[in-house]
């Protein structure tokens, strides 16, 4: 049977879901904005904490170093994921498999070296 | 493909609007006394506020629609409820549930306010000490009504 989806290429409903997912957003954006009646006031502007005056600023203030440490979380993190498709296929991809995966472990070294002399680890 | 009659509805947008409106009218977390265990109720399996589309109860006033003042309200809780009703986006609902809320009940002293409608605009009361969870519920779809006939605080409202 010859239907509108399968007419197209494999890629195609992802193109659509791509149009959708802008238009949505574009159109929920802009909805608000055309539809609410603002009615700004002082209270609506400042934090809420339970109907209580606020006492103090709300973002409050923290070393710059827990951005270094969250970065090379996500860093390594994202490239530990990247063992686990290696480890499903590991028997399929065979010497390659393992021969790319120790290229790439040493690239991770070099990268891990390189933060370690910088003192990326050192918490001063 | 063929398009026939009964494969799609018609309908005016301010009618689909206000029945989306209606069908999402939030409250905010917000118990005051006794009457905020009727309030926790509703949302419970036996009285089931989902059907009315407002088991959702926002922890921040940014994100409600409706006020429940489940309780007496203290001259000091006065001052609070009265912020929170601020920060609360508009168009915004308030229901005072119970005769405390609504009249100062019982207490008839200098502690507490008599009548929440004193320092906020207040569209339902629902009377009861406590006032039923149906009695509640009901106070929502009199809210519900309220927006699909068009009324303060519907989207495209006349009033």
């Amino acid at each position: 049977m010859k239907t509108f989806t399968s007419e197209m290429t494999p890629y195609g409903p992802v193109a659509i879901f791509l149009v959708v997912a802008l238009v949505a957003a574009l159109l929920f954006t802009a909805l608000p904005g055309l539809l609410a009646r603002a009615k700004p006031n002082r209270h609506k502007r400042e934090a809420y904490e339970c109907g209580v005056e606020p006492t103090s600023p709300v973002a409050g203030r923290f070393p710059v170093r827990f951005y270094l440490v969250a970065m090379l979380f996500v860093i390594f993190d994202v490239e530990a994921a990247s063992f686990y498709p290696w480890a499903v296929e590991m028997h399929a991809l065979r010497v390659f498999g393992l021969l790319e995966m120790v290229v790439f472990i040493i690239v991770l070294a070099i990268g891990y070296a390189y933060v370690w002399k910088k003192g990326g680890f050192v918490w001063r | 493909m063929t398009v026939s009659p009964g494969h799609f509805m018609l309908a005016r947008v301010d009618d689909v609007a206000r029945w989306a409106q209606s069908s999402s009218v939030w409250p905010l977390t917000m118990g005051l006394a006794c009457c905020a265990i009727e309030m926790m109720s509703v949302t419970s399996p036996e009285y089931d506020i989902a059907r009315l589309g407002s088991e959702v109860f926002r922890s921040s006033p940014r994100q409600a629609d409706l006020m429940i003042v489940s309780g007496r309200v203290a001259q000091k809780m006065g001052a609070v409820v009265k912020r929170l009703y601020d920060q609360m986006a508009d168009p915004k609902w308030v229901i005072s549930m119970g005769a405390c809320a609504s009249s100062g009940g019982i207490f008839d002293n200098y502690a507490i306010i008599q009548g929440v409608d004193t320092i906020i605009p207040v569209d339902v009361y629902v009377p009861g000490c406590p006032p039923t969870p149906d009695g509640l519920l009901y106070a929502v779809n009199l809210i519900q009504q309220q927006i699909r006939e068009g009324g303060r605080g519907g989207i495209l409202a006349r009033a």
